[in-house]
Order: structure tokens, then C-alpha cells, then sequence
């Protein structure tokens, strides 16, 4: 009761610890040269400046997605505040193929902000919107325009309203000191949600986006938490002799998916988290571990090195079926699903070292993408256009994303410090 | 307190014994298996030389002590992906079970760890098969389970910073820790 009782603290210390923030930045590695060309226009200011250059937000966004290739504003040679003030014609004359343009305004204690989308060669409007937001909300409302600009253009939902979850440390033996953050998608926002002298492991996200589970060796040996991301409340969930590792929730969120030992090797469960009941999937005399769950919930892909060295199958909870998924080089581990089912994003040994690649299920076709290296823990954002990752940049471990067909891709340093592990959130809203 | 600087002694004898044998002897089983040269053998025959000399010198010299007193040398290191017991460190091991087996209060976490390189969770499983490997080795000297556990730290606390052979060399162990 007192082990319990203290680890609280911990907890409760690091989630009023404000200064304690561990910000990513953002750099671009590789545009797409097939990015459509967009212009995102500061927005108008009435009688005020803002302490966040929304337009900026935006744009960045739009840029980092791979997608769009935003106009620089020093090519700007009007800055209209709404669509009746725009000549279309000279944005033509730009190749800018469509344009943001809004315009902020003090509504009590509030921002008011509108901003519409238009069509530059169809000379027509694709979206117009009314967003009222504090001003500790307005990063979060640029990113909601970044949604609704990226969905009406490409289709796709956006993911720019997400955050990440990393692991971060310093120092080297003895004395590292491990932290496990929480972040907006684009790394700013930063807020610690753990802190230990012990490794931190693994965090995953809940479907609806509310807690955590991950793995401290906070008691000296792995255990398995569960943390809500808001109150820092946490339960352990698993503290088995041996292994707990590598928690994966089930697509409705009731079930965990872990990598235990307490039976010998390292072989995959599936806990029921309201009665804790433990179900073993797997039985073999090698490794089984880096389990992730298919959308529907139906099957579980894992790492296993019966075959010699690590590979991935495929497990049919329903018929218990099982099947090697990975087949190109002696190195295939930590698969995570697309959002449709219809591929892997693993990480892959080839001739340059570790990186992330793309194996298409239908026909097993392996595509590498983003450069190679160091590459881990691939987690693919909820709309499946970007998969971040873990690297090393001047020999620090950073994250790094790269595009679903590997065309863009950016790195997210942190100003100190390893960074690594990054798990992207589901859709928050 | 003269025995105790005996001790001192020999632990200075045996650090001597690492940098001599980091020059000397060229262990190339790390280099065989990771495919690569030169600078991954400096780490990994250091120990190797450390393992032969306290094998010699508890063996031989210490005698009695070998089982009372808790063996100074607590790290043994591992070729690439393999959780093999090099024929080096079975000296080391030795030690360890003697004293386990003479003191049957003194228990031993055995923490397993591996280099950087691959994905964390499943370097997380092979540094526990690697401390499993040692395990089992103390168990057939006699060992009981009950005073060894096995904790494995995967890639989550190197011994050596940086990305160099050497350095992955360093970090592929398992350490004795009382």
C-alpha cells in the first residue's frame, strides 16, 4: 500500500510540473514533389495581434502532411482577408491551385475566426467556417482548419487534431532518467505524464483516446499500466514474474493484447481488462512478442522468431489460424496495420540497417520507405497518410514520419535528450 | 581488514589483466558474427582476458575464498544475437554458482540486456533469454531457482553510450546483481 501510495506522487508531481516540457521541433526531410501548390494567407488581425500565427499553423501542417506545398508569403503580393476581396487571376498566375484566407476578431473573452477555401482555378468557394476559440485554444483551432482544409481537398480525414506519445531520457547507466510525454501531432504542447529513474516502455493509446497503457520498470521488474491521460489516475494491470510487455488495445477498447513470460518464452495473452482474465494465443519454444490488432478486431499480427530470426504472422482469433505474413529479408518486426487492413507498416533489415516498409497483404509486396538506419517503433497516424517513427539524427534518437508512399517525409528533434517510441493517437474529436 | 586488501588487490590485478588483454588476444567471435572488423574486438576480448584471469585466479590462488566471498567480476558479454556462453565467461560462471551454491541465503537478479540495434520489445525478449541462458547454466551447477531471478532491460539501459561496434559490444551482457 505504501509502494502504491508513492508512485501516486509521482504521478500527481509530474502532472503539475508545467515547466517540465519536452517541445519537438520540426524539420522537413523531404518534400513531395507532386504536393499540390496552396497559399495560406495570414490572416487578417483586427486590432490586435494574436500570440499564435494561425495561418502559419496552418500551413505548416498542410506542408508536414506531404500533400500540399504551401505558397512562401514573401510570393504573396496581395493578402485578402476573405473570398470576396480575391483576384483570382493572380493567384493563377502563381500556379496556386487553392487559397486559405480569414480573418480574427476579439468576441469576449474569446477569438472569433473565420476563414474560408477556394478553388483558385474553379473560382469558387469549398468551405467557409466560424470557429470561436480561447486563447490558450487557438494552436488547437488552427489545427481544426488544417483538418477541414486537408478533408475538403483530398478526402481524407485529417489527422493534425491528434497527439503523439513518446518516451524520452537522459543520461547513460545508472543514473538515466526516463519520462513519458504527451504531445499535439506537430510535437508542440508538450506535457509529461510520467517520470522515473527506471525505463519507461511501449505506450499505446486507448481507442477513444482517453489513457495509456504502457511499461515502467519503475519496481525494479516490467509491469503494465494503464493511466488515464487527463487525471494521471493508473492502474497496474499486469506484474507477472518474468516479461510484461508490448500492451496493444483491441479495436473497442475492452481488451489488452501483451508479450508475457510467466509461462517460459515470451508468448502472447489477451487480458480482458473489466475481470483481468488472461487468454494465451500462442504456444511455440521462441520468441513471440509486438502484438497489434487488425481494425476489426478479428486477428493479431506479432513478431516471432520460430523461423530463425524475427518474422511476422498472423493469428485468426476466430479460427486460430496461423500464417507467416513476412517473407523478404531475415529481419521483419513490430508491424503495425494501416487503417484499412490492407497493409503492414513493420520495420525491415536491409543491406543500410533498419527502416520502415510498407508490405501490401494482398500480395506481400515489400516497399521501403523514409531512410535508412536505426529505425523502430513505426505507429501509423489514424488516417493512414504518415507513419512516425524512431531514428537517430547525429547520434541522438529523434522521431522521424514519413508519408504512407514515402514520398515526404520530417523529423521531430527534441532539444535534449533521446526521444523515441512515438504512438499516435487516435482521432480525438 | 588485510584480507580485504587482498582482495583489492587482485580486483586491480584483474582491471590490469582487461587492458592487457584488450592488446593481446584476438577473441573474433563478436567480429565473425557481426560481420565487421577491428574495433568491436578491442571490448569483447577485454572481458574475455578478465574472465580467463579470474578463472586462474580463483581457481588457483584464492581457493576457499572462491565460494565465501561474492565474485568480483559481474558482467559477462555476448556475440551479436546469440545468447550463446562464450567458453570464456564459464569460469565467471563458475564463480557465481560456487558461491550461490556456498551461500544459499544470497540470492542473484540476472539482468539481461542487448545492443540498440532492431526493435525495442523484441530486444526486450532476447536480453531475457540471454539471462535465461545463464540461469540454466547456474541451475545445472547446482544452483537452486529459488535464489536466481531474471529481469530483462532488452536495449533500455546501456552500459556504453553511442553507436560504434565497440559500444554495442559493451552493452550485450548480463550483469550479477546481488
Amino acid at each position: 500500500m505504501r509502494a502504491l501510495m508513492s508512485t501516486w506522487v509521482v504521478v500527481l508531481l509530474s502532472l503539475i510540473a508545467p515547466l517540465a516540457q519536452a517541445d519537438l521541433t520540426i524539420d522537413i526531410t523531404r518534400g513531395n514533389e507532386r504536393a499540390t501548390p496552396i497559399a495560406v494567407v495570414p490572416f487578417a488581425e483586427d486590432g490586435q495581434t494574436l500570440p499564435v500565427d494561425l495561418a502559419r499553423v496552418v500551413a505548416d501542417d498542410l506542408e508536414r502532411s506531404g500533400y500540399f506545398a504551401p505558397l512562401e508569403r514573401r510570393a504573396m503580393f496581395a493578402r485578402p482577408a476573405s473570398g470576396d476581396e480575391v483576384a483570382f487571376g493572380d493567384w493563377q498566375a502563381l500556379d496556386t491551385r487553392y487559397l486559405v484566407v480569414g480573418r480574427v476578431s476579439r468576441e469576449g473573452e474569446g477569438i472569433r475566426i473565420r476563414y474560408e477555401l477556394l478553388d483558385v482555378s474553379g473560382e469558387s468557394r469549398m468551405l467557409g467556417e466560424r470557429i470561436t476559440a480561447g486563447q490558450d485554444q487557438l494552436r488547437a483551432a488552427a489545427h481544426r482548419i488544417s483538418d477541414q482544409v486537408f478533408e475538403a481537398i483530398t478526402g481524407i480525414r485529417g489527422a493534425f487534431s491528434t497527439r503523439i506519445a513518446y518516451v524520452t531520457s537522459q543520461g547513460v547507466g545508472e543514473s538515466t532518467a526516463y519520462q513519458l510525454y504527451v504531445a499535439d501531432a506537430d510535437g508542440r504542447n508538450s506535457q509529461q505524464v510520467l517520470g522515473s529513474d527506471q525505463p519507461i516502455m511501449s505506450p499505446a493509446w486507448s481507442p477513444d483516446g482517453n489513457k495509456l497503457a504502457y511499461v515502467s520498470f519503475e519496481t525494479g521488474r516490467p509491469a503494465i499500466y494503464v493511466q488515464e491521460v487527463a487525471s494521471g489516475r493508473r492502474a497496474r494491470v499486469t506484474s507477472f514474474e518474468g516479461l510484461n510487455s508490448a500492451p496493444a488495445w483491441s479495436p473497442d477498447g475492452r481488451r489488452l493484447a501483451m508479450a508475457l513470460s510467466r509461462d517460459g518464452q515470451p508468448e502472447i495473452y489477451v487480458m480482458d481488462l473489466a475481470s483481468r482474465n488472461l487468454e494465451r494465443i500462442t504456444d511455440a519454444p521462441s520468441i513471440e512478442t509486438e502484438p497489434a490488432w487488425s481494425p476489426d478486431g478479428d486477428s493479431l499480427i506479432y513478431t516471432s522468431d520460430r523461423s530463425g530470426g524475427p518474422q511476422i504472422y498472423r493469428h485468426d482469433l476466430r479460427s486460430g489460424e496461423v500464417q507467416r505474413l513476412t517473407f523478404t529479408g531475415d529481419y521483419n518486426a513490430r508491424g503495425r496495420f494501416a487503417p484499412d487492413g490492407e497493409s503492414l507498416f513493420l520495420i525491415h533489415r536491409g543491406g543500410n540497417g533498419y527502416r520502415v516498409a510498407r508490405q501490401d497483404l494482398d500480395n506481400g509486396r515489400l516497399v521501403e520507405l523514409g531512410d535508412a538506419g536505426q529505425a523502430e517503433s513505426p505507429s501509423v497516424a489514424p488516417n493512414g497518410t504518415m507513419v512516425i517513427f524512431a531514428t537517430q539524427q547525429g547520434g541522438t534518437g529523434v522521431l522521424g514520419a514519413v508519408s504512407a508512399d514515402g514520398r515526404a517525409s520530417f523529423r521531430l528533434p527534441a532539444a535534449q535528450g533521446d526521444v523515441r517510441e512515438p504512438a499516435w493517437s487516435p482521432f480525438l474529436n | 581488514m588485510q584480507f580485504k586488501s587482498s582482495v583489492r588487490v587482485l580486483a586491480v590485478a584483474m582491471s590490469l589483466a582487461v587492458l592487457a588483454g584488450c592488446s593481446s588476444t584476438g577473441g573474433t567471435q563478436d567480429a565473425a558474427m557481426d560481420g565487421t572488423g577491428g574495433a568491436g574486438n578491442g571490448v569483447g576480448t577485454g572481458t574475455a582476458g578478465a574472465a580467463r584471469v579470474s578463472g586462474s585466479g580463483l581457481g588457483e590462488g584464492a581457493g576457499q575464498m572462491a565460494g565465501s566471498r561474492l565474485p568480483e567480476v559481474r558482467t559477462i558479454y555476448f556475440a551479436y544475437d546469440s545468447d550463446a556462453i562464450r567458453p570464456e565467461f564459464q569460469p565467471v560462471l563458475d564463480a557465481h554458482a560456487r558461491f550461490l551454491r556456498s551461500n544459499p541465503d544470497a540470492s542473484v537478479m540476472l539482468q539481461g540486456h542487448t545492443d540498440e540495434r532492431g526493435t525495442r520489445e523484441y530486444n526486450l525478449a532476447l536480453g531475457e533469454r540471454r539471462a535465461g541462458a545463464v540461469e540454466r547454466f547456474l541451475s545445472v551447477q547446482g544452483v537452486s531457482p529459488s535464489q536466481v531471478e531474471v529481469v530483462s532491460y532488452g536495449e533500455e539501459r546501456p552500459a556504453a553510450r553511442g553507436h560504434s561496434e565497440e559500444a554495442y559490444a559493451q552493452n550485450r551482457r548480463v550483469v550479477f546483481a546481488y
